[in-house]
């Protein structure tokens, strides 16, 4: 179980699932803004349960969970971290400021992971490589990314393959110094690189076959078009980019310890 | 169906080579050479031999990745759908002889069937319809339609070559040559990969070049045998005429059960009709010289 | 020897390839173990040298139990041959990946060098000592997965999927020295789906159909059941099928050998 996993794609339909990649990226940079834009703890919270809606329609509940108990990890490291950077170069109010802070910085990044999360589990590789092309990136990079894609679970078996045909030879991975761990790797990469590389001789070989480079212009059987939804979302999330502009600017954001004094 | 009596003439041969040698840039001696060789349109050529022997060399001759793909030297004639290959670039010979390779998994690239069965399509500019057109008739003869949405990787490897079989009869070419494409295919699904292409042959009219090892199963699809051997073509001509020869003894290569057994009965006095090429024909055959002895 | 006990193994992403599989293998025996793609037969054969253990159930080899000794141990009485020699070749020259696993069983310098000796040998390639296995043909490069393997000597000896892209020469080289193996008193298990080739060697089979062994016996018996090669997705030898259309002749229904099937015909044909 990675943090990777809250990021690989599932098959799954839901509306989210349907809606163009371009307008899910985009939504998730204007989170990324945001988040940014704050650096205070009720704000960013607010941010952070503002996206549980999507991402329950996205029906993901349960791997994009998967993804922020992984992350967890970092967000203690990163809360760690500020905790300690705070308190060594002095200059803090209050211990509750600082705690407060800290925290504040740890939804910062789990934000993060919660938008881009969003987006990558809800965008088939495909999609994705279908929205690089038609907002302009040159097709061969985009053919390069989902061929790529497309050959991911391909070299994962062939890896353990060789790793098992050199076990049955004696190759022992865990045994042997750090050094010999290392140089235990050998006998897995090389055959994999040279697979590799026979692979892209056979499939440009195939490419070829198949009239690569005849046009200029290729057509593309599928074409990403803008719909309703699309642009609601697109609304949505410019209407909370100048709702959060204007609070930063004129509207004074309480700390969570003052909320807490008010209330007492 | 056979070539007919009298001489072809260039109108009837969809494939032509004379006197071909190509040298590989790093080759030491020909792949192959001096190769003439007519092949008339609608036939079903098998093209065998031992290993190194020319033949996938060849085959990759005749949509023009040798000579502009791998480079090296190519002398002599070679002529592809009235085309001189030498003259015009691969993307434009490809719509006229399609090539299926050897391993099925190298050979797709996008995420799912429907999109790899179009990208030859995709690459040529075609419009979105008639693209649409063309890929569901493809899914179609190929009996792969219900895959459409699968990613390849989820496929058999007899799926993944009839897959690889559509996303080239898309681009209606009138040669299809596929290269040992039952290599890593189980019998059965050997089986369902030649009679696809028997399909393509008999309903289509598709001229099919077809290298294979596996002589039992594809012998009987085919019009012509052509047995290379060290660079050179040694025989040609009809399955039966070919498989007894002493030469294919000689170069060793997989002939027909029927064929040995037809044989060992003449080695031991015993002359059938017919050299049968099949298991059903021996049986025929056989029978037959029972029925005589008895009479 | 080789006991498998009524062994279950599901994969980590749930698909259960072996359901309750139970075979003797006993020394210098020669099995083929066939069926169609995805029967279960490598994941069976996968358990022999520890490379998967079993989910449910147990597999010893000369009484020890897979399950906690390491594949590194079990390799030494069990090589495995894998279908693709591309899958282990990494070294300078054909000498250094002959004599890899030896290194890495602790052999001592002037034992291996006697082994590699031998295994080039045995199997022709003393003249590509020196060369680096990436320029070497398709053919040759098996040899060399061939050699490093037998260099060790093991006692059992296990091919997987051996004829796979194979002409016919080179398919006669390797049936003559599978049966060499085997007369050499090795216990060879061969995985295959190319029914004519082992009509030709005449192994002991196991037919394999869905995670489940469905028959077993000897290469005559089991292949001309009609029944069972369907079951298996297998078809049936050609010598078998030219002798089920002569069944109005009262020909025995169980050859398989082309050499057999001849004299059958020529002794009946004599009689009449």
């Amino acid at each position: 179980m990675s943090m990777f996993d809250g990021f690989r794609f599932r098959g799954t339909s839901s509306p989210i699932h349907q809606l163009d990649p371009r307008v899910k990226f985009i939504y998730a940079c204007i989170m990324f803004v945001i988040a940014i834009l704050f650096s205070q703890f009720i704000p960013l919270l607010v941010l952070f349960f503002v996206q549980i809606p999507l991402v329950w329609t996205a029906r993901i509940m349960k791997e994009w969970m998967r993804s922020m108990r992984a992350s967890a990890m970092f967000a203690v490291i990163i809360f760690a971290t500020n905790m300690l950077s705070y308190y060594f170069y002095g200059g803090y109010p209050s211990l509750s400021w600082l705690f407060e802070r800290a925290a504040a910085m740890t939804l910062r990044f789990i934000v993060l992971i919660e938008s881009f999360s969003l987006f990558f589990l809800t965008t088939s590789p495909d999609h994705l490589g279908l929205a690089l092309e038609q907002s302009g990136v040159p097709y061969d990079i985009c053919f390069a990314f989902t061929t790529a894609v497309r050959f991911v679970p391909v070299l994962a078996e062939e890896a353990q393959t060789i790793l098992d045909a050199q076990k049955s030879r004696g190759l022992e991975l865990e045994k042997g110094n750090f050094v010999k761990r290392i140089k235990n790797y050998i006998p897995v990469l090389i055959p994999l690189i040279v697979s590799a590389i026979r692979r892209s001789l056979e499939l440009a070989e195939a490419m070829e076959s198949r009239a690569w480079g005849a046009v200029e212009k290729r057509t593309n059987l599928y074409v990403l078009t803008m719909k309703k939804d699309d642009y609601l979302l697109i609304l949505a999330s410019v209407l909370m980019l100048g709702i959060s502009v204007y609070v930063w600017l004129f509207i004074p954001v309480p700390s969570f310890t003052q909320l807490l004094s008010i209330s007492a | 169906m056979s070539p007919s009596e009298d001489d072809g003439g260039p109108e009837l041969a969809i494939i032509k080579t004379e006197n071909l040698t190509y040298t590989y840039p790093i080759g030491v001696k020909p792949a192959f050479e001096d190769v003439s060789i007519e092949i008339e349109k609608g036939e079903f050529v098998v093209l065998t031999g031992p290993s190194g022997c020319g033949k996938t060399t060849l085959c990759r001759c005749l949509n023009g990745l040798v000579p502009h793909f791998y480079g090296g030297k190519l002398e002599g004639e070679v002529t592809v759908a009235g085309l001189r290959v030498t003259e015009h670039p691969i993307y434009e010979l490809a719509q006229h002889a399609g090539l299926v390779f050897q391993n099925p998994e190298n050979q797709l690239f996008a995420l799912s069937v429907e999109k790899d069965v179009a990208f030859g399509l995709e690459n040529l500019g075609i419009s979105r319809e008639e693209i649409q057109r063309r890929v569901n008739w493809a899914l179609q003869i190929t009996g792969i339609e219900d895959l459409r949405n699968r990613a390849p990787h989820e496929l058999s490897g007899g799926q993944q070559q009839r897959v690889a079989i559509a996303s080239i009869l898309v681009m209606q070419p009138e040669v299809i040559v596929l290269d040992e494409p039952t290599s890593f295919l189980d019998p059965l699904g050997a089986q369902k990969i030649f009679q696809v292409i028997d399909e393509l042959n008999k309903d289509l009219g598709i001229t099919v070049i077809l290298v294979e090892h596996r002589l039992d199963m594809a012998s009987r699809y085919a019009d012509r045998i052509i047995v290379m051997n060290k660079g050179r073509v040694v025989l040609n001509g009809k399955p039966r005429e070919v498989f007894d020869s002493e030469e294919a003894r000689l170069i060793g290569i997989g002939i027909p059960k029927a064929t040995r057994l037809y044989q060992l009965l003449k080695a031991n006095g015993v002359n059938l009709n017919r050299v049968p090429v099949t298991f059903h024909e021996a049986s025929h055959v056989i029978k037959e010289a029972f029925i005589h002895d008895r009479s | 020897m080789i006991e498998v006990s009524d062994v279950y193994f599901t994969y980590p992403n749930g698909v259960e390839a072996l359901k309750g599989v139970s075979l003797t293998i006993r020394d210098g025996e020669f099995i083929a173990v066939m069926g169609q793609n995805g029967a279960g037969k490598t994941t069976l054969v996968k358990h022999f040298n520890g490379l998967l253990k079993p989910t449910r159930g147990k597999v010893l080899i000369d009484g020890v139990d897979t399950q906690n000794v390491s594949v590194a141990t079990l390799a030494r009485k069990v090589g495995f041959v894998f279908q693709n020699p591309d899958n282990q070749l990494f070294c300078e020259t054909v000498e250094d990946e002959v004599s890899y696993a030896l290194k890495n069983f602790g052999f001592n310098e002037e034992t291996i060098k006697e082994r590699v000796d031998w295994a080039l040998n045995l199997l022709d390639m003393v003249e590509y000592r020196r060369v680096s296995p990436f320029m070497l043909s398709g053919g040759e490069r098996k040899r060399v997965a061939l050699a490093s393997i037998l260099a060790w000597d093991p006692n059992i000896v296990i091919l997987d999927e051996p004829t796979i892209g194979q002409d016919y020469q080179q398919k006669e080289r390797l049936r003559q020295f599978i049966l060499q193996l085997n007369n050499q008193g090795k216990t060879v298990i061969m995985v295959t789906h190319d029914v004519e080739f082992v009509t030709d060697c005449k192994p002991h089979i196991v037919l394999m159909a869905q995670g489940r062994i469905i028959a077993e016996g000897e290469a005559n018996k089991v292949l001309t059941d009609p029944e069972v090669v369907s079951q298996a997705s297998l078809i049936l030898p050609e010598v078998t099928q030219i002798f089920l259309g002569l069944r109005e002749l009262d020909l025995p229904q169980d050859v398989i050998d082309v050499y057999e099937a001849s004299r059958i015909l020529l002794t009946k044909l004599g009689e009449s």
